[in-house]
């Protein structure tokens, strides 16, 4: 009874998901091991809320994403939207539930069709659908497309014609175009100049409050995701280290890798110096062939223990978890 | 509602692209002009196509203006620009145009009619060929590229085995086995829906695991054969279909078309491979895409481009590979004029009559010149890594 509430809240649970990649050598393709790009997440979203996803590249933000969009099929774990466990749906009985979850990409560049006008390419999901015909659809696109502020003009358009900046808000309404619930913003920002990110985030706030939109916020950048997100995660080699409502995160960061994150925000006065905890470059493998923790080798206060055991994720606080035995017992 | 959303729009400034409004084909044209030699050949391309429009309506028919077949056996071997002798020919066997534009051959014939036929020959061939292969490539490159993860399963090999034999048996008049041999199949397919519908996936039999192996992948196995196609000398693998085919044009057409079909295969698979990994398919397929509509409206626009470049290259490649043919003398059946049946005729009269080898000789090099000049100008505009380098 008491999850069933807890699910109505959470728009999206994603419990102990797995998702590993088979490396594949010699003449035979035999594999010879298996990279864990997402090995044992779990985060939940609230309806209306956003949650910010942190982690440097190649952590697996983004299989996380893709996971969550069923681009991708999940070796175990849960991913329950609404609800409803979709990593165990067929193709067909996810349809309907299809325009519920949408992606905006990093790539602005890459994610839009270059043969087809932005009109057609934000129309393609109301036809698919079958939402709306003739001139209603026209309608629909005219709002789609003030609603992220462009002009209805610029729907003949080919995207070739378009700044970064515009072509992701044109990303933005073609997701926006199916009246979702939940949007996974793989990276929205990162290929994109300062000032528009600024816009870019802007919007996506403006349309939050709006629409009620729940936002997975996928970024390298802790910046930007402690003043759009309400809980952050911080992900380091297909594990979640450090998971808190983002104002406790900041203010009492716990896990080494967090507060190494946070100590290399670039400080807007620069007199005040802080002590800049810089990592040591990462040279192993551990993503491969993991023993302990993930942070091994990098972590400023290892200790032999982390080398043998799999750390667990303990809870420090109202809603703060950590991956570190350490910084747990603190 | 409604009031929330004025205050929104007050807040930005609605953005319109400041680039000038130009269609894809615009960009293309504007481009393509520049490449002087790419024009020149859509200009011969154009008047070829032209003239051998206009050369089927006035060599075909009941009652031709110019007269391909006919035989003026007093007039034989006249140079081009030549006067007839209207003293020695009958009224009807008087050119149309009143002189022998190309002159005539060992028969008398007008070879300027012949040539206007011959043009037509080498642009159906030309294009007919070229679509076969385009058509094929498309199909298996596509399947290769979009579905050529998935596998072939031993079972479907052994299906496919046991039917063909089954096959080979009934038309070789073993008609009890082959049949036996043609219900194995429906009787197998039924079992395993059955024991699936009964027991589940997990508790088959060890022989049915060791028959739901997987095989190939479907990518492997179009692209060997591919391969293996590739390794036939092509123009001896037609030779030998021709041999064993009655003569036909359409004949010609379909074998050039089904010997020269991978290189469309390995360009298509390759776009789909590359396409298949971009966010904006992935965009789509969030939006609840089909397979159909993904291939068809998403991929398939944008992996056209290096298929129109190499068909164009392609049509002056079978339209070669047609006069050698006729040259040989197993093309088109005689009557029928082609290049290269002219230039074949014509080659015994190499020093009394230069110019029977000569105008086919020079017709094939000018128009599989400009196919070629127009394919490499579209690939230069369409291929925007090329283009950079100009």
């Amino acid at each position: 009874m008491e999850s069933k509430s807890k699910d109505k809240q959470m728009i999206l649970r994603v419990q102990n998901l797995k998702k590993y990649f088979p490396i594949r050598r010699g003449f035979f393709q035999k594999i010879a091991g298996w990279v864990k790009a997402v090995d044992d997440v779990s985060f939940e979203i609230e309806q209306g809320k956003t949650l910010g996803l942190v982690g440097e590249s190649g952590c697996g933000k983004t299989t996380v994403a893709r996971l969550i969009l069923k681009l991708l099929e999940p070796d175990n774990g849960k991913i329950i939207f609404r609800g409803i466990d979709i990593g165990e749906l067929t193709e067909k009985e996810m349809k309907p539930l299809r325009k519920k979850i949408q992606i905006v990409f990093q790539d602005p560049f890459g994610s839009l069709n270059p043969r087809m006008t932005t009109g057609l390419s934000i129309e393609e999901g109301l036809r698919i659908l079958g939402i709306k015909r003739g001139k209603k659809r026209k309608e629909r696109l005219e709002k789609l497309l003030k609603m992220v502020g462009m002009s209805p003009e610029s729907a003949d358009r080919y995207p070739h014609e378009f700044s970064g900046g515009q072509r992701q808000r044109i990303c933005i309404a073609r997701a926006l175009s199916v009246d979702p619930s939940l949007v996974v913003c793989d990276e929205p920002i990162s290929a994109l100049d300062v000032s528009i990110q600024a816009q870019i985030i802007n919007l996506l706030k403006d349309l939050q409050d709006r629409l009620g939109l729940s936002y997975l916020f996928i970024s390298h950048d802790l910046n930007v995701v402690s003043y759009l997100c309400s809980t952050i995660s911080v992900m380091y080699k297909g594990q979640i280290m450090e998971s808190a409502p983002a104002e406790e995160l900041f203010e009492n960061p716990r896990h080494p890798y967090t507060l190494s994150l946070i100590s290399a925000i670039p400080d807007p006065a620069p007199g005040l110096r802080r002590k800049i905890e810089i990592l040591e470059p990462d040279l192993s493998d551990s993503l491969i062939t993991s023993k302990g923790c993930r942070f091994q080798g990098r972590c400023p206060m290892e200790e032999p223990r982390c080398l043998e055991e799999e750390i667990s994720f303990e809870k420090v606080g109202e809603k703060h978890f950590v991956r570190c035995w350490k910084a747990a017992k603190k | 509602m409604n009031k929330k959303e004025k205050g929104f729009n007050k807040n930005f400034q609605l953005e319109t692209p400041l680039a000038p409004k130009r269609t894809r084909l615009q960009e293309f044209w504007r481009l393509f002009r520049q490449n002087r030699l790419a024009i020149l050949g859509l200009f011969i391309f154009i008047l070829f196509f032209c003239c051998a429009i206009v050369g089927l309506f006035m060599t075909s028919g009941p009652d031709p203006l110019l007269d391909p077949a006919m035989i003026r056996l007093q007039e034989k071997l006249r140079p081009p620009l030549a006067k007839p002798n209207l003293d020695s020919l009958r009224r009807e066997e008087i050119p149309y145009l009143g002189f022998y534009l190309m002159g005539t051959d060992d028969l008398g014939r007008d070879v300027f009619a012949r040539m206007l036929q011959g043009a037509w020959v080498s642009l159906t061939v030309g294009f007919v060929a070229v679509g076969i292969s385009v058509l094929i490539g498309i199909f298996m490159g596509g399947i290769a590229g979009y579905f050529g993860q998935h596998h072939i399963r031993v079972d479907h090999v052994l299906v496919t085995l046991v039917l063909i034999s089954g096959a080979a048996l009934v038309t070789a008049n073993f008609i009890r086995s082959g049949a036996a041999l043609l219900c194995l199949t429906p009787a197998y397919i039924f079992y395993f829906i059955w024991s699936q519908n009964r027991s589940g996936k997990k508790t088959l039999p060890l022989w049915a695991k060791v028959f739901r192996k997987n095989a190939v992948s479907i990518d492997t196995l179009i692209m060997r054969i591919v391969d293996i196609m590739l390794c036939f000398p092509s123009f001896f693998l037609i030779l030998t279909v021709v041999a064993l085919l009655p003569a036909s044009i359409y004949n010609i057409m379909i074998v050039i078309g089904l010997t020269s079909w991978m290189g469309a295969t390995r360009f298509v698979r390759a776009e789909f491979l590359s396409l298949r990994e971009q966010d904006f398919v992935a965009a789509v397929k969030t939006l609840g895409a089909g397979n159909f509509r993904i291939i068809f409206r998403h991929m398939m626009p944008n992996a056209m481009a290096p298929v129109l470049v190499s068909a164009t290259i392609g049509i002056a490649t079978a339209i070669l590979t047609e006069a050698g043919l006729s040259f040989l003398g197993f093309g088109v059946p005689p009557p029928h004029a082609t290049w290269g049946n002219i230039l074949s005729d014509g080659k015994n009269f190499i020093f009394d009559a230069p110019w029977l080898t000569f105008i086919p000789g020079i017709a094939i090099l000018i128009v599989v010149l400009s196919f070629n000049l127009f394919g490499e100008g579209l690939r230069d505009v369409l291929n925007p890594k090329l283009r950079e380098r100009h």
